[in-house]
């Protein structure tokens, strides 16, 4: 099943690994994945399943001890992994855009909120210092921040002022793909909300590509179009919203979505997935979610699902849909 | 009452007790540890010549009559007579050799902070490599240096064997640019004395190595550990994904931030380097207050030496002020 | 009973059992120490190891260093390599008893301040940070030309330098464990403020005092061939280091070079010793962030 012509992001097989001390940690391990211009991908996981690491590996900037060991990263048909860093670095900021979860330690300190701003846009094009401070200040006004604040600190902001100029910062550039990551985590709720609306507003206007990283699935389901499920560095399912909420296919969405309170019935218990998050060093053999899964069967032990398609989009990886694999 | 005014004012409030207690302990060890004009004199030396000058410098009054005319005295500016070369105003000497140790420090603390900073930096982005080793290394054996030896090494082989270099003074006989600031390189670029320029510059080279390698290695040392913190920081990755450049990347984000610790090492560092540049002077003949005081020293000049370390004493005050107070300007977070 | 928290120590000492691993903090300190003790040996031994008598005339003044006279002869005809010998003892002395006076009354006079607190710790924090921030070399001389020339006079000088370090960082570890809870709980059983000193605060002051020593050592060796060199140290014929570098400087200029150089690489050599041994610990104590 392909996505043709508007296909915006296509990882195939990409495998990211740390080599560290203690271990080789297998942080993403063999990602199939791929999205269309202009949609929104809600890259859902627990801590520790790999999902910042994806998203810092599309653009190459895992931090050692970590290194990209195998895998394509195809960007609107180029391939990432092949590009040098000189490349790499005309697409970073300018293509692919990167939203950090916390603002307060995002930005440089000692750097005026505008010069951020403007010193990204004179990086990557060839106009004058002054068409720069303009457009600084249009992406400000557009994320909501007074032009008086242009000149600023970021300790003179509030966490969600510092969110929303990270946000002006991505958007700097007019890039085709913004990835975000945990965006609202470090906010509080009634900023999260405020910030998730900004978001979907900027969205009309830009028109970009979205994969908003989170591990909380309420975000993910206000403004995903797709939803990928990561666990333990696989991706084990990928759904359009409507369908992950209605109908989760895999063990552990539907898992993760019974766990989630529901405020509207009464006498609830609650509901949580059993066992222990796993060790990405030596990690569960054949389907690693098998050991918290309550369908598991002994194939489950001993292979790892493969990519079956269930429905018209997205697939899952579960040996239960095996008879209802579409191919 | 902004935080900043406070500040400051704090800042300089501090400053004078500071003071107080720097020139009652030179008061104190000068009168106090031991008969200066017998130390001066010699124990032979006869009993009433003692008295004598004992009584003309006012060592027989009591004490805090002392301390307080000595105080006194440093209000207005007097920080005594010389006792050798006919009772001419310490101060006045002192003013004669500073530019020679202003001259010589400014360029070596120049070079130390450059050499220290960029191997700061080389040595950090190379991180656990053998270039960082061989940085670490630096950081240590330079501090280990004792001066006169590494100035006496690079006068044998680049005066003494190669012949490249003057090993001694400041300029050539009869080179002297005319007197404008007292710094020649300044004073022979003023005057467009170009041989004179080139004379000084040479002059300048291997004491300026010399104290410079010393002072560096705090340097590196510093520069390594706060960039090492840095560059682990969210935004120096948020910087690169933003497609900046590498340099962009290290100078502008991360050394910026690294940068304030190192400023308040380069406060601390001017006692290391006023000590260090009294070495190197001696080493080098070099006519600043190091030579100067050293000189004294031997001709036991007592009250000569007791106004230049008071001088000097007052200097390391005032240096450590105006750093603290450069911070303002750097930190931009004290001063909103 | 201690309070212990010499969780500093305990973990080193764990780390070394485990694997002292190939890292440069390791090889650092054992190069340092070996250094110290190779100089604490030759001092120990000097009349035994040394060819001749270092303040005698033996030769030729001047004399290129050969089989007879391995590091040349000085200005007055002296082996040079006897001297040195002898040298290390007067230098290791100076410092020994130097960093031990310091030591002394730096750290009681910390713990008290720092305990005690209130106007007191005030009055001499001030006298001490403004000793600390006034150029050491300086401070030796002025001590040093009130003295007169010798041995004990100038481990006087370097005693008062080095008081404020250790000073300074015995305050500061006092006044943050005084603050904590453990401290506060033998308080309140009615622990004596004598105890609380000594059984509590002391034994987690003292992890950190080997590194400043160390550093301190390698500063005074500096600072002390520092006053020899510039003439307020010993009193010759007495074979010290620094004293030794001065004479032999006249010469250089005639590519007489051993007389001054050979002192000055002992007077290196010694601090390197000290240093290496100090940064090391500090390493192996502290593991500095940055790492991975």
């Amino acid at each position: 099943m392909n996505i043709t012509g508007g296909e915006l992001l296509r990882l195939e097989n990409l495998k990211v690994y740390y080599y560290t001390m203690d271990g080789l940690v297998r942080a993403v391990d063999g990602i199939d994945f791929y999205m269309g211009m202009g949609e929104t991908v809600g890259l859902v996981g627990e801590s520790g399943s790999g999902k910042s690491t994806l998203g810092l590996s599309i653009l190459k900037l895992v931090p050692p001890p970590g290194r990209i060991v195998d895998g394509r990263i195809l960007f609107k048909g180029v391939d990432l992994v092949e590009l040098s860093e000189d490349e790499m670095r005309r697409i970073r900021g300018k293509h692919i855009s990167l939203v950090f979860q916390d603002p307060a330690t995002s930005l440089n300190p000692l750097m005026k909120i505008g010069d951020h701003i403007v010193e990204t846009i004179l990086a990557h094009e060839n106009v004058s210092r002054d068409e720069a401070v303009r457009r600084a200040y249009t992406l400000l006004e557009d994320v909501g921040i007074l032009p008086e604040r242009f000149n600023d600190y970021p300790h003179q902001f509030s966490g969600g002022m510092r969110q929303r100029a990270m946000i002006a910062l991505a958007l700097a550039l007019k890039p085709d793909l913004v990835i975000a990551d945990e965006p609202t985590s470090a906010l509080d709720v009634i900023v999260q909300h405020q910030i998730l609306e900004l978001m979907k507003k900027l969205r009309e206007a830009y028109g970009m590509g979205m994969i908003l990283i989170t591990h909380d699935i309420s975000i993910a389901s206000e403004i995903a179009d797709k939803i990928a499920l990561m666990y333990a560095g696989h991706l084990v399912e990928y759904s359009d919203t409507g369908s992950f909420f209605e109908e989760p296919l895999h063990p552990y969405a539907e898992a993760l979505l019974k766990a989630v309170p529901n405020i509207q019935l009464s006498d609830q218990k609650l509901r949580y997935i059993p066992g222990m998050p796993p060790d990405l060093i030596n990690p569960p053999s054949g389907c690693r979610f098998h050991p918290r899964c309550s369908y598991a069967t002994s194939i489950c032990r001993e292979k790892e699902p493969p990519k079956l398609e269930v429905r018209r989009e997205g697939f899952v990886r579960c040996f239960r849909y095996v008879s209802r694999d579409s191919l | 009452m902004s935080t900043l005014r406070v500040y400051i004012v704090r800042r300089l409030l501090l400053a004078i007790p500071m003071i107080l207690v720097l020139l009652t302990i030179v008061f104190l060890i000068m009168r106090a540890v031991g008969d200066p004009v017998s130390a001066i004199l010699g124990a032979h030396a006869p009993r009433e010549q003692i008295e004598r000058i004992k009584a003309k410098l006012g060592l027989n009054d009591p004490l805090h009559i002392q301390y307080l005319s000595y105080l006194w005295g440093i209000l207005r500016l007097d920080l005594g007579r010389s006792m050798i070369w006919g009772q001419r105003p310490v101060l006045e000497e002192i003013m004669e050799h500073f530019p020679a140790t202003l001259e010589l420090s400014i360029s070596a603390f120049v070079f130390s902070v450059v050499i220290g900073v960029f191997t700061g930096i080389f040595s950090a982005c190379r991180y656990n490599r053998p270039p960082d080793h061989i940085f670490r290394l630096y950081g240590i054996i330079t501090y280990a240096i004792f001066i006169p030896w590494l100035g006496m090494l690079l006068q044998l082989i680049f005066g003494v064997y190669l012949g490249w270099l003057p090993t001694s003074g400041r300029i050539d006989p009869f080179m002297t640019p005319k007197m404008v600031t007292g710094l020649y390189i300044l004073d022979s670029l003023i005057t467009f004395n170009i041989p004179s320029l080139i004379s000084a510059v040479r002059h300048l080279i291997l004491p300026t190595v010399t104290l410079g390698f010393y002072l560096s290695g705090i340097y590196t040392r510093l520069t390594r550990a706060h960039m090492l913190d840095v560059l682990q920081r969210d935004f120096i990755t948020a910087a690169r994904a933003r497609g900046l450049s590498e340099r962009v990347v290290i100078y502008r984000h991360a050394l910026k931030n690294a940068f304030i610790p190192i400023l308040t090492m380069m406060g601390l560092q001017f006692a290391a380097l006023l000590a260090g540049a009294i070495l190197t002077e001696t080493t080098f003949s070099w006519p600043g207050m190091g030579t100067f005081l050293a000189e004294r020293i031997l001709y036991r000049d007592f009250t000569t030496v007791q106004g230049t370390i008071v001088f000097f004493a007052i200097l390391v005050v005032l240096v450590s002020l105006i750093v603290d107070l450069l911070y303002v300007y750097i930190d931009p977070r004290i001063r909103y | 009973m201690t309070a212990s928290f010499s969780k500093p120590i305990s973990s080193a000492l764990r780390e070394l059992k485990l694997s002292v691993r190939k890292e440069l903090k390791y090889y650092f300190t054992f190069t340092g120490f070996g250094i110290i003790a190779f100089f604490v040996v030759i001092a120990v031994l000097a009349p035994y190891i040394s060819p001749y008598d270092p303040v005698k005339k033996v030769g030729d003044p001047l004399t290129e260093p050969s089989l007879k006279f391995p590091m040349g002869t000085d200005g007055l005809g002296r082996d040079i390599l006897s001297r040195i010998i002898y040298g290390t003892r007067i230098v290791l002395r100076i410092t020994l008893i130097s960093m031990a006076l310091s030591l002394l009354i730096g750290v009681p006079l910390g713990l008290a301040s720092g305990y005690i607190g209130g106007k007191l710790d005030s009055l001499i924090s001030l006298l001490m940070d403004s000793l600390y921030a006034f150029p050491g070399l300086i401070l030796a001389i002025a001590l040093a030309v009130m003295q007169g020339p010798g041995e004990m006079p100038m481990a006087t000088s370097l005693t008062v330098v080095y008081i404020p370090t250790y000073f300074r960082m015995v305050r500061g570890e006092t006044l943050s464990i005084k603050e904590s809870l453990f401290v506060e709980a033998a308080r309140a059983i009615g622990a004596k403020n004598r105890v609380i000193i000594f059984s509590y605060i002391f034994p987690n002051v003292i992890p950190s005092i080997p590194v400043i020593l160390s550093l301190n050592a390698a500063d005074a060796v500096l600072t002390a061939a520092a006053l020899s060199f510039i003439g307020l140290g010993i009193t010759a014929p007495t074979p010290d280091w620094g004293f030794d570098l001065r004479m032999g400087y006249p010469y250089l200029t005639s590519k007489i070079w051993w007389p001054s150089a050979f002192p000055g690489l002992m007077i290196v050599l010694l601090t390197l010793g000290f240093s290496l041994f100090g940064e090391g610990l500090t390493e192996i104590l502290n593991p500095r962030l940055g790492g991975r």
